[in-house]
């Protein structure tokens, strides 16, 4: 038999300093990853978010060195790591379907990669228990996966990478198999052993709350193409695109052609009105963009100043519990979604203030 | 580099798999098309005497006709009694299911020559031993099963609701039948009826052993003319082995249009289905 | 019609019950009945004033019947050990999908659907005395003398092989496939490498199904016929039980010895299959407690 393991024996202290990639992953002739590039530093948190089919598992599996990329290099701490199996990589990884061992049980699942390693029995006995502390499944110890709720078998799976103290934990859509609730909660344990232990992590997700409330940055894809890199804030605030705009939330793309610039502010032509924005580097008058804005900033009623005023006709009305959502036919014959906790009713007819700080400013695509 | 050298291994044995394969048949073919052949890579001459020789000397218009007829007569018993079966077994839930599951299984697991003398013993006793209903009676024994076990997973995949909605729109049950049910049975029909087809053309041991002078069927000819080995001469046994392959490839053929080649293995990988 | 399906009532109504007639009157009239028979007339000897066991005494008293039981043990169990290891090798390798995976299960039905007596026939050929192979071997002179592939043990076993191999090879693929391929790279990315993944991982999933082909491959193995007179030597080294079970049937027209044959045959294969089903017991127990995904 080979050594087991590269880093076996590696503590907590062998943490990662920074990872760097940038990796293009064709399948035949279909470009699934176009040099997608990353970098990573030590104890982030970073998300991979983006709709269904956009690389973020294979961008993952490649990290983790289960997929093969077609081009490009992978450093960790300055090593080039592509040509190390994934068995020594010493990454951790938890899969979207759990992949407990089904003729293991608990224990011999999490024992499974000490006991590669050769530790002692006490250590591993230890650890183990320690683990199952720490995912609160302590006397869980002699059940078999089939016999554990979905939310237990996923605190299994992480336990099972993190025992072995992983450089970097991957999550590939950890939390996706789980029913709501379960899920807010799953998450916040998982940002609590992340900080508790000093991970460094890289999360999959295409659920936008999960992103946005676990991460230090968030990195948008689509297609393949990476989209947007940032915080939370910034990519909830001002989302780069059309795409991450509407992924975060912006229900409302208004066309507009820009107009002349002033104190900050551009004045942008829709359907013969004209609104007023936030002006942004590099767009210039008489380019046609788009302004995005998101139904709950969107008012109901005049401002003080008359500024960005539409009037519409409310079309449609969906309760949401506390708030209402209505879309709206403006005048000129534009749809408008906008939220509010006053009552709208269907048929009527009102004025909606756009607040020029709340739009953002995008390129048409 | 490990995983490369795994492959190749892999692939050189069913590359030798194959051409063994290949082999073996090639021999028989180019043996009947043989005018004499001893000792040599290949025949000095050839001929396609042997086959007019086997033909009338073995009389294989008639073993052919037995056969076909015996084919023929084995796919439609066995689909007409296995048809309603599978339906209730696919559909109906009752206490003694399993039992029933059991019982329909064993023909299919239990070796034929184990089952096949008391089951020649029993026909010979009622006296159709030796004819051509004893080899049919015998025949239908794992091949009503076998409808059964391939018909029942086309009934599960039709919705329970398709048979509701017609009988809330006001069909009979002969109606349902006849309607829907037949209709979209068809595939598992044709699946079915073929691969009892191949079944029964290829299938020795209860022939064999229920098999009289006129009643045999293509394969236990030529069984009884390699066993009696150095009677006729070996080329013309090979035409008909020929004749034979042409046989089950033909009806093969036109199976693997409509059945996927691991559809032929199910009798023994029932279980799982 | 019953609407609700539950599982406390019974679902058979007449027509239910019509429909299962035909064929449970037939598998009872056929094969259940034939079974109980033949027990029967296996007890009841030709000579009257024989012992109702005296066929099986016979049996187990004259050596050249009583050995049929080992020649064909020795045929059947190194056939399926073969085919079983080559099947679980190609098919672990192959678990990932195959290049022309259709072509190839195709090609290896052939020699299912042909059936084991033309085969047989194209082995008597191809391995012959004079056979292609022997030709190859003597011109390229690895071998000076043919090698005797045929009329002899060797020719039943590979025949056995030709015959049960694909079939262990299609069921093995489509058991491993099934196999939940993330936990093979969970294992990975606890530190396992290909050969520990296999021992600790995939084998311990296999085995189940692995015994089952075991065991249906010994059991078709155990009842060879054909071959064993076709490329065997049956009077000699390939006598085996279901030839002499024939013999006494259609040569010597004793059905009552034929079926107490038949029946420690039928014995044999059953007492195989208690065996392998409590090794298979002993090892899987973990396994049945369930699969980790819902
Ligand atoms: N083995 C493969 N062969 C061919 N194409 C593949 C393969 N694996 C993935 N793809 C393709 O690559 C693209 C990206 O797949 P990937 O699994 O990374 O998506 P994803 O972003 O993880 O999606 P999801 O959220 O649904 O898990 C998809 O279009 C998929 O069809
Ligand atoms: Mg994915």
């Amino acid at each position: 038999m080979r050594p087991s393991r590269a880093y076996a024996g590696r503590g907590m202290a062998d943490s990662i300093d920074k990872l760097q990639m940038s990796i293009t992953k064709r399948y035949g002739g279909k470009v699934v990853l176009d040099q997608f590039p990353l970098e990573i530093v030590g104890r982030e948190f970073v998300t991979f978010l983006g709709p269904s089919g956009c690389g973020k598992s294979t961008a993952l599996g490649i990290i983790a060195g289960l997929v093969p990329p077609s081009d490009g290099e992978i450093h960790l701490n300055g090593r080039r790591i592509d040509d190390v199996p994934p068995e020594k990589r010493g990454f951790g990884m938890v899969f979207q379907n759990y992949a407990l061992f089904p003729h293991l049980t608990v224990f011999g699942n999490i024992a499974f990669g000490l006991s590669l390693q050769k530790r002692s029995s006490e250590e591993i006995d230890k650890r183990v228990r320690d683990m199952l502390g720490l995912v609160r499944l302590a006397g869980y110890e002699d059940r078999y996966p089939g016999q554990l709720s979905g939310g237990q078998q996923q605190r299994v799976a992480i336990a099972r990478a993190l025992v072995l103290h992983p450089r970097l934990m991957l999550f590939d859509e950890p939390l996706s198999n789980l029913d709501a609730k379960l899920r807010v909660e799953m998450r916040a344990e998982i940002k609590q052993l992340h900080t508790r232990l000093g991970l460094t992590s890289i999360y999959v997700t295409h659920d936008q709350a999960e992103a946005l409330s676990l991460s230090d940055r968030i990195v948008v894809l689509r297609e393949g193409v990476l989209m947007q890199v940032g915080t939370p804030q910034e990519i909830h605030d001002r989302p780069k695109n059309v795409f991450v705009a509407d992924f975060m939330g912006f229900r409302n793309f208004l066309d507009v052609t820009l107009g002349k610039e002033a104190g900050g502010m551009i004045e942008a032509g829709f359907k013969g009105q004209i609104l007023q924005a936030r002006a942004r580097d590099s767009f210039h008058p008489g380019e046609r963009a788009v302004l995005a804005i998101r139904p709950e900033d969107v008012r109901l009623g005049q401002s003080g100043d008359g500024v960005n005023v539409l009037r519409g006709k409310v079309e449609l009305v969906e309760y949401l519990g506390r708030e209402q959502e209505a879309e709206i036919t403006l005048d000129g014959g534009a749809r408008l979604w906008v939220r509010s906790h006053e009552k709208i009713v269907l048929g009527e007819t009102l004025d909606l203030t756009l607040p020029a700080d709340k739009f953002v400013l995008l390129r048409r695509e | 580099m490990r995983g490369r050298m795994w492959k190749l291994a892999i692939y050189l044995f069913l590359l030798g798999f194959i051409l063994n394969l290949l082999g073996i048949v090639t021999h028989v073919v180019v043996s009947s098309f043989a005018k004499r052949w001893f000792g040599k890579p290949l025949p000095p001459a050839f001929t396609t005497d042997w086959f007019t020789y086997a033909w009338r000397e073995f009389e294989l218009s008639h073993v052919l006709f037995i056969t076909l007829f015996i084919a023929l007569a084995v796919v439609f018993i066995a689909l007409a009694i296995g048809f309603p079966a599978a339906y209730v077994l696919a559909r109906r839930n009752f206490n003694a299911k399993p039992v029933l599951l059991l019982l329909y299984f064993l023909p299919l697991l239990i070796p034929q020559m184990t089952y096949g003398i008391p089951l020649a013993t029993t026909l010979y006793g009622f006296g159709v031993g030796g004819t051509v209903i004893g080899v049919i009676l015998a025949v239908l024994v794992p091949m009503v099963p076998l409808a059964v076990f391939i018909l029942l997973p086309f009934f599960e995949q039709i919705s329970f609701n398709l048979e509701w909605s017609a009988q809330m729109l006001g069909a009979s049950r002969l109606q349902i039948f006849r309607r829907i049910l037949l209709p979209l049975m068809l595939p598992g029909i044709l699946t079915a009826g073929l691969l009892v087809l191949v079944n029964t053309i290829s299938n020795f041991e209860l022939a064999f052993l229920l098999a009289g002078g006129g009643s045999q069927t293509l394969v236990v000819a030529l069984y009884y003319n390699v066993f009696a080995g150095g009677v006729r001469p070996v080329y013309s046994i090979d035409a008909m082995a020929v004749i034979y392959m042409c046989t089950v490839m033909a009806v093969l053929l036109v199976a693997l249009r409509f059945v996927r080649p691991t559809q032929m293995v199910f009798r023994l990988d029932g279980r799982r289905n | 019609m019953a609407r609700i399906r539950s599982d406390s009532r019974s679902e058979l109504d007449l027509v239910a019950i019509l429909c299962l007639t035909p064929s449970l009157l037939y598998v009872l009239a056929m094969f259940v009945y034939p079974f109980l028979y033949g027990i029967y007339i296996s007890l009841q000897p030709k000579k009257r004033d024989a012992g109702i066991f005296s066929n099986y005494v016979a049996f187990f008293n004259d050596a050249y019947q009583c050995n049929t039981i080992k020649t064909t043990f020795m045929l059947a169990l190194p056939t399926t050990i073969a085919v079983v290891l080559v099947a679980l090798f190609l098919a672990y390798g192959m678990r990932r999908g195959i290049w022309f995976e259709r072509t190839i299960t195709t090609i290896l039905v052939l020699p299912i659907s042909l059936g084991v007596v033309f085969l047989s026939e194209g082995i008597l050929g191809f391995y012959g005395h004079n056979g292609w192979l022997n030709q190859l071997l003597l011109a390229v002179g690895l071998i000076q003398n043919p090698l005797e592939l045929t009329h002899n043990s060797i020719g039943v076993i590979f025949s056995l092989f030709m015959q049960n191999f694909p079939f262990c090879f299609l069921m093995l693929l489509g058991y491993i496939s099934g196999i939940d391929p993330s936990l093979e790279s969970s294992a990975r990315m606890l530190g396992a490498g290909p050969w520990t993944i296999f021992r600790r991982v995939m084998f311990p999933l296999i085995a189940p199904g692995l015994i089952i082909a075991f065991a249906l491959v010994f059991v078709m193995s155990f009842a060879v016929f054909p071959s064993a007179v076709m490329v065997g030597q049956p009077a000699g080294s390939t006598r085996t039980i279901s030839i002499a079970a024939y013999q006494q049937a259609f040569e010597q027209y004793d059905m009552s010895y034929a079926s107490a044959i038949a029946v420690i045959m039928g014995l044999c294969q059953l007492a195989a299959l208690v065996v392998i089903v409590l090794v298979r017991r002993r090892m899987t127990i973990a396994t049945t407690m369930g699969v980790g995904k819902r």
